[in-house]
């Protein structure tokens, strides 16, 4: 990190500002147009490369220049709340993958959303998550665990995997106060548990905790096996 | 007393309310209170509008109780930060109390405005029943609502002109709630439901637009195919603002110049927004009416840049445009030689997260729109590169900006030419464009552009910083200088103690202050809470919760938030939120 200057911010660095000083007229505009800026341009980024420090139409390559496509970045683990964006944004931001047209292997890369709202009863809020950043149930019931601090689905989460009888679902449900539904591609209510992750990842449109006797009353897992031995 | 001000007395009360009237800011209603008691009176008798920026800086009755003449609220809950998920997931901000005091004390009541407040259905349900005039119901960034909520709206507010929704949390357990709108129900001017994602039953809301001869806005939900839009188009060419929904075309050949026909009918069409992705086949669509354009707000759509270029280019008369950064340079380019009366450019990340390849957006397309655009006022950015010497020929530009937001999205990114921290590009913002309100900084940043803002922003209002500084100083400068600051959220910054006690006596003069992520100790929350009385000193803890009385006082605090009240601290903090 460079040394705190004794002088003001004008002092700082007199290449850049030769470029623009305030008072001069008319606009600074890009590089190639006025030659201002390529002064300052002596290490080009990418993006210098790309447009060939002038205004390009829109559309074209600036001079027959290739797009030098950079590697995409590593990925990197997420901060909380950053970028700062309203995580109301969701499901149709598009992958670039596809639009950059060029590598397959960058085509899985982009960012598939596949948000659904979760809610709870009795809490006043819904919030969203993202079915695809999970890769089981157990990934994702940790998730909502932390989502909504006073749920705890007991041991349902870990060992949804090795859920294979009626007998077993309804165990679980009497062993914890919650239950975890969730309404699929048909507008039904099912157990979330039943179906194999892919499918349910698929298929899931939204997700809701019920508390756990309404889940059995209701009766949904007899149901929810049919549907998936129909599927299978 | 009034002896001494006996020239109050030589009108009647309702030439000074008449006089009033015309005073343009609740800030000078305030200060016309305090001259006299009279004045007083007149003034809290007559005061029609009241602006309420946090819920709990006065107790909903109190607020109630002097100003009785009340017709149209707008309160405010939840820090700005709580939209990125800072905050904890029931913190409060509920609409409950401010909703039974104002039943009770605001019958005539007409616009209810609320953003970012928790807001349940039986909220809804007493204020559909008890305001017999209710004109205008706007709810922005709100939670706690679902469509059950909206029928009782519907069913029961008989005069309601505007329905807006604003980027809800809504809960659709009531597929048809928009047939709870009596056949006799005309009066609609603004329907806003872009946030609702489920099913719509479009011959419903065909039938209720076509009854609505006023509608001028229309934003509907995601799931609209082509052909239901064309429709519902036709039912409504006087509309002014148009929010698409989510158009799925499904080609069939007559469809694209059915879709190009309905456009052509809104001849007074202003504003487009929505979503899109019925491919640039079908944009050319919309090119009739881009010429009337004022805002454009693609955010969240996956046009690219040729085809959004060609768009922006037909777009002389646009004003504000708010797209995806997949405009890339290029067509920023051509915002700027065709839209030059541009005043506001909002700029969104498709891939916030970095996880395909990377858009050519620069430094450069912004500087392209500050040169081509000389009425730009305000802008908020997301980039992955910046300099300093673009932000210093920004800042010379346009001199007029309001409003900057500048979101460089890798934390630490400094000038990518010089390697240097952006101080002296942000440092020319505050210093060139002196009428900047709000500003929100990023990248590489040290004390020194804390220095320059403390000394030169005197106009801001609102300050957002994160992953900036070097020591406490930073802050010191803040809350020293920037005389007019109202709001500052901070995260990730090492701002501690020090900053906070030497400048207690601005937090009370600030609406309020956030931060998280900081070198702030429990001791010092202590000290403050304990020499200004005013203030609510709230500590969010989120691993237990619990008393906060054994805790030591060097005990880091995560989450601080600060604002004067009168109302002192509040009742309704769920268990990880202390008030020290």
């Amino acid at each position: 990190m460079t040394p705190p200057m004794e002088h003001d911010y004008m002092g700082v660095n007199d290449t850049e500002l030769r470029l623009g000083l305030p008072g001069s007229n008319g606009r600074v505009a890009d590089g190639g147009a006025t030659g201002g800026l390529t002064l300052g341009c002596a290490k080009r980024g990418f993006s210098d490369v790309i447009h060939g420090g002038s205004f390009s139409e829109a559309g074209e390559d600036a001079g027959g220049v290739t797009k030098a496509a950079p590697p995409p970045p590593p990925a990197k683990t997420q901060i909380v709340g950053w970028p700062p964006i309203r995580s109301y944004r969701k499901n149709t931001i598009a992958s670039n993958s596809s639009k950059n047209n060029n590598d397959d292997a960058d085509a899985k890369q982009g960012n598939e959303c596949h948000y659904v709202k979760v809610s709870m009863d009795g809490a006043p809020y819904l919030r969203k998550v993202n079915l695809n950043r999970y890769s089981d149930y157990k990934e994702l019931s940790l998730a909502l665990e932390k989502m909504f601090t006073c749920v705890t689905f007991g041991s349902y989460g870990v060992s949804a995997r090795e859920m294979t009888t009626e007998g077993r679902v309804l165990d679980l449900l009497q062993g914890s106060e919650h239950a975890l539904t969730y309404e699929d591609k048909d507008g039904d209510w099912m157990l979330v548990g039943d179906v194999p992750w892919p499918m349910f990842a698929d298929s899931c449109r939204r997700l809701r905790i019920m508390k756990g006797s309404d889940a059995i009353g209701i009766g949904k897992a007899p149901k929810a096996m049919e549907k998936s031995r129909i599927r299978n | 007393m009034d002896r001494a001000f006996s020239w109050v007395a030589a009108f009647p009360d309702e030439v000074w309310e008449h006089t009033f009237s015309f005073l343009p800011t609740d800030a000078d209603r305030n200060a016309v209170a305090l001259v006299c008691r009279s004045w007083h009176r007149i003034e809290r008798l007559s005061r029609r509008k009241i602006f309420v920026g946090n819920c709990y800086a006065v107790e909903p009755a109190a607020a109630v109780r002097r100003f009785p003449e009340v017709r149209a609220a707008t309160i405010k809950g939840k820090p700005h930060f709580a939209d990125f998920n800072l905050t904890i997931t029931d913190w409060g901000g509920g609409a409950g109390r401010w909703i039974q005091s104002m039943a009770k004390g605001w019958p005539l009541l007409e616009e209810l405005r609320l953003k970012r407040m928790v807001v349940s259905d039986d909220c809804l349900e007493i204020a559909a029943r008890s305001f017999k005039n209710f004109r205008v119901l706007s709810l922005a960034s709100c939670e706690g609502f679902s469509t059950a909520g909206l029928a009782s709206v519907a069913a029961n507010c008989r005069n309601l002109k505007a329905l807006d929704l604003h980027e809800n949390e809504v809960e659709e357990n009531c597929i048809n709630w928009i047939s709870h709108f009596p056949e006799s129900f005309t009066s609609l001017v603004t329907l806003n439901i872009a946030c609702l994602d489920g099913e719509m039953n479009v011959s419903i809301l065909e039938r209720l637009i076509s009854r609505c001869p006023n509608l001028k806005t229309l934003r509907l939900n995601h799931v609209t195919p082509l052909e239901k839009l064309v429709g519902l188009l036709h039912r409504a060419p006087q509309l002014v603002d148009l929010g698409i929904g989510m158009l799925i075309g499904e080609g069939h050949p007559g469809l694209f110049s059915k879709l190009e026909s309905a456009f052509a009918h809104l001849k007074h069409l202003k504003n487009l927004s929505g979503i899109w992705e019925a491919g640039p086949l079908y944009l050319p669509a919309i090119y009739s009416i881009c010429e009337g354009l004022t805002a454009l707000h693609l955010c969240d759509s996956s046009i690219q840049t040729p085809e959004l270029s060609k768009v922006v280019s037909r777009c002389k008369n646009l004003q504000q445009l708010w797209a995806m950064d997949l405009i890339e340079d290029d067509g920023l380019i051509a915002v700027a030689s065709s839209c030059k009366l541009l005043r506001e450019l909002r700029i969104f990340p498709s891939d916030p997260h970095g996880l395909a390849q990377p858009v050519y957006l620069t430094q450069y397309g912004l500087l392209a729109v500050s040169s081509g655009c000389v009425m730009l006022e305000s802008v908020l950015y997301f980039c992955r590169q910046m300099t300093n010497s673009a932000l210093l020929a920004i800042a010379n530009n346009c001199p007029n900006l309001t409003c900057f937001r500048l979101c460089i999205i890798e934390p630490y990114t400094p000038d990518y030419i010089t390697q240097e921290p952006l101080d002296a590009g942000f440092g020319a913002i505050v210093e060139l464009c002196k009428d900047l309100r709000r500003l929100s900084i990023s990248g590489l940043l040290t004390d020194r552009v804390f220095k320059t803002i403390g000394a030169s922003a005197n106009r801001l209002e609102m300050l957002s910083v994160a992953f900036a500084g070097d020591t406490d100083a930073g802050l010191h400068y803040i809350l020293s200088g920037c005389k007019k600051l109202r709001k500052l959220e901070i995260r990730d910054c090492p701002f501690g103690d020090k900053a906070l006690l030497d400048n207690a006596d601005k937090l009370e003069a600030m609406r309020s202050l956030w931060m998280s992520s900081c070198s702030v100790t429990l001791g010092a929350c202590r000290l403050l809470a304990k020499k200004m009385p005013r203030l609510n000193v709230e500590v969010i803890d989120e691993n237990g919760g619990g008393s906060l009385e054994s805790w030591p006082d060097d005990c880091h605090v995560e989450k601080l938030y600060i604002y004067r009240t009168i109302a002192g601290p509040r009742t309704d903090a769920p268990p990880f939120v202390l008030t020290v």
